[in-house]
């Protein structure tokens, strides 16, 4: 069985992320900055959980946590 | 804490690694392994081999049989291992440079022989470890350590190449196309041949940082923009195919396979004794 979208955390695992950016920039709801060189949610209210920033994160250092 | 993914199929207690902020490398090895979770294998059943290079250190971090074995080699040592477990599903993960230049023979040869192997090349447009000199994809005019000037070389087609020489799958994504990785390898591993996937990757800190590309964003952006899918180029016109560059599957044949027809040899002797 598939885990709910509202089942979904958004994770980041800080000490991994190099701060590329990438998931900032394709986050298409722009929950995501960069704060001092490290990625941040600045709007979790908006995020609909859809994983792209997992997908395109060279450093696996954001992930929805609930799926693999 | 580590996604499900990672923790499965990585050795994770080797990570971060290695690879420089933005690159694509990172990218398109999650998509492999990916792939190899959706087709639902063991991992005692995969065993991924590289060369020498920045691509080359990835199978470093994954949880499968692996090997790291010598520049422009891996395909060499593949073949050996193929040809000793047939079972083994062999996957190498090689670079433009480690694949294309003091690789190239092997990379032709075992596409000649369609040995069921998926070669995956992560093609960076350089050779990024050792302080980006030109490599056989860095495009004509663009500029390398070596080629400060430009390079006066005409580049490879990689997939053109492998075609040519007799592999029986090729396609070609992008490290920001990642969910398109996923697919061509799956496709990949289940045919029962040669099977060659070229993943554009980006390389921000020599090839971008060389050639004025911008950051890893815009390098990406530049994937997004300039790659079209070869379903969606049948359709459309020239002007609108000026200047890009196709992804997705270009070819796929069914011929017989290496191992198989080793076998087939062995088979007749053992029938005699």
């Amino acid at each position: 069985m598939p885990t709910s979208i509202t089942n979904k955390e958004l994770i980041i695992k800080k000490d991994w992320c190099k701060g590329c950016g990438i998931c900032v920039e394709f986050c298409p709801k722009k929950v995501l900055a960069l704060k001092d060189g490290k990625v941040e949610i600045i709007n979790l209210d908006a995020c609909i959980k859809c994983g792209l920033c997992e997908l395109r994160c060279p450093d696996y250092a954001i992930f929805l946590r609930g799926e693999i | 804490m580590v996604s499900g993914l990672i923790e499965k199929y990585f050795r994770y207690n080797r990570l971060p690694h290695i690879w420089c902020p933005g690159c694509g490398h990172g990218i398109i090895l999650r998509s492999i392994v990916k792939a190899i979770d959706e087709l639902g294998y063991n991992k005692d059943e995969i065993c991924v081999v590289s060369g020498i290079g920045c691509s080359s250190r990835a199978p470093g971090y994954l949880d499968f049989n692996t090997l790291h074995t010598t520049h422009g080699r891996a395909l060499a040592f593949a073949t050996g291992i193929k040809m000793a477990n047939p079972n083994l599903k062999v996957i190498v993960i090689t670079g433009d440079g480690d694949c294309a230049a003091i690789g190239g023979n092997h990379l032709i040869h075992a596409a000649r022989r369609n040995i069921d192997i998926t070669t995956i090349v992560f093609n960076n447009n350089i050779y990024g470890m050792t302080g980006g000199q030109y490599s056989p994809t860095t495009p004509k005019g663009e500029k390398g350590t070596t080629a400060p000037y430009g390079n006066i070389d005409k580049n490879f087609d990689l997939c053109e190449l492998a075609k040519a020489a007799g592999a029986t799958y090729v396609g070609r994504a992008t490290a920001y196309h990642a969910k398109l990785i996923t697919e061509l390898v799956k496709s990949g591993i289940q045919n029962k041949g040669f099977s060659f996937i070229e993943t554009v990757s980006v390389c921000p800190t020599y090839y971008g940082r060389k050639n004025k590309k911008g950051d890893a964003v815009n390098m990406m952006k530049f994937l997004k923009d300039n790659a079209i899918n070869i379903k969606a180029a049948k359709s459309s016109d020239a002007e609108r195919l000026n200047g890009k560059f196709l992804i997705g599957e270009f070819y796929k044949s069914i011929e017989p396979e290496y191992t198989d027809e080793y076998n087939k040899i062995i088979n007749i002797f053992q029938k005699e004794r």
